[in-house]
């Protein structure tokens, strides 16, 4: 089971309305390879993935979702004062008719969070999945730092980032490790 | 809409130091989930989760029950559903 800690993994200070840039940060709330398909896909993967790495799929899946109630921090102070007209200005117009101020589970364009989650079963594929899914990650927190001029957002985006780089770091790790078991029972 | 939610500045401070330390802990764990024969990393972690329990105990002093579900205890009235939640802050 899980317990709920009353804080957040690292500090998230908004100072500003800014709806323009919740609607960018919404893709790594609800988009392909947000925080919360990377939550889902590690925590189902783990029920299927060689022991010596269970641990890991339960750790750093658990660890997502406290980047998700980052992102969902963000995006609701960003929008909580806007006006439905300045809603509407950034985009967010149909979001706003849908939702109303709800952060909702959605990518940058609007498209609803889908199911397209891999999990496959097979241990290098999924682990690959995992690495390349975390860079993918990386790389949108990069264009988004790249288009954001809120240095306080910035760094918060800035933390999530690194954690990206060390997650994707540990599924290397962690497909060098089930390689030298395979080794290990050719060998015996 | 949620009423505005106040708190002293002394707390985003002391926050930041319980995060610090917890984080350190995150890493910790994910570090020796793939390196658990590392006896100075596993020193390092049982050392920083007792100052983590330190820090915590007097954070929750000052401002309330951290943790859910009975792993923070509560002065009376019950404590766990005040606000701040940490989107409010």
């Amino acid at each position: 089971m899980w317990y709920y800690e009353k804080k957040l993994q690292y500090p998230v200070r908004v100072g500003i309305c800014n709806p323009k840039m919740a609607k960018f940060l919404i893709e790594q709330y609800g988009g392909a390879d947000g925080e919360l398909a990377a939550a889902l896909r590690y925590l189902n993967q783990r029920y299927t993935i060689p022991g010596r790495v269970m641990g890991l799929l339960n750790d750093i899946g658990t660890e997502e979702f406290a980047h998700l109630e980052m992102i969902a921090t963000m995006v609701y102070k960003l929008t909580k004062d806007a006006t439905p007209e300045q809603l509407k200005e950034a985009g967010l117009g149909e979001h706003y008719v849908d939702h109303g101020k709800s952060v909702y589970y959605h990518n940058a364009a609007g498209q609803n969070f889908s199911m397209g989650l891999q999990s496959k079963g097979d241990p290098i594929a999924d682990l690959y999945e995992d690495i390349a899914a975390e860079e993918k990650a990386r790389s949108t927190y990069q264009w988004i730092i790249n288009i954001s001029d809120d240095p306080q957002i910035n760094d918060s985006l800035g933390f999530l980032r690194e954690r990206e780089i060390v997650h994707s770091q540990r599924f290397r790790e962690a497909v060098e490790l089930l390689k030298e078991e395979q080794t290990k029972k050719r060998v015996f | 809409m949620a009423e505005p939610t106040q708190v002293p500045e002394s707390y985003y401070s002391d926050l930041k130091s319980l995060q610090a330390i917890d984080f350190t802990l995150v890493e910790l764990t994910l570090y020796l989930d793939t390196h658990p024969n590392d006896l100075d990393a596993l020193k390092q972690f049982n050392s920083t989760a007792k100052k983590s329990a330190e820090l915590r105990e007097g954070f929750e002093a000052r401002y309330g029950p951290l943790r859910q579900f009975g792993h923070s205890l509560s002065a009376y009235p019950w404590q766990w559903k005040d606000t701040p939640w940490p989107w409010q802050v």
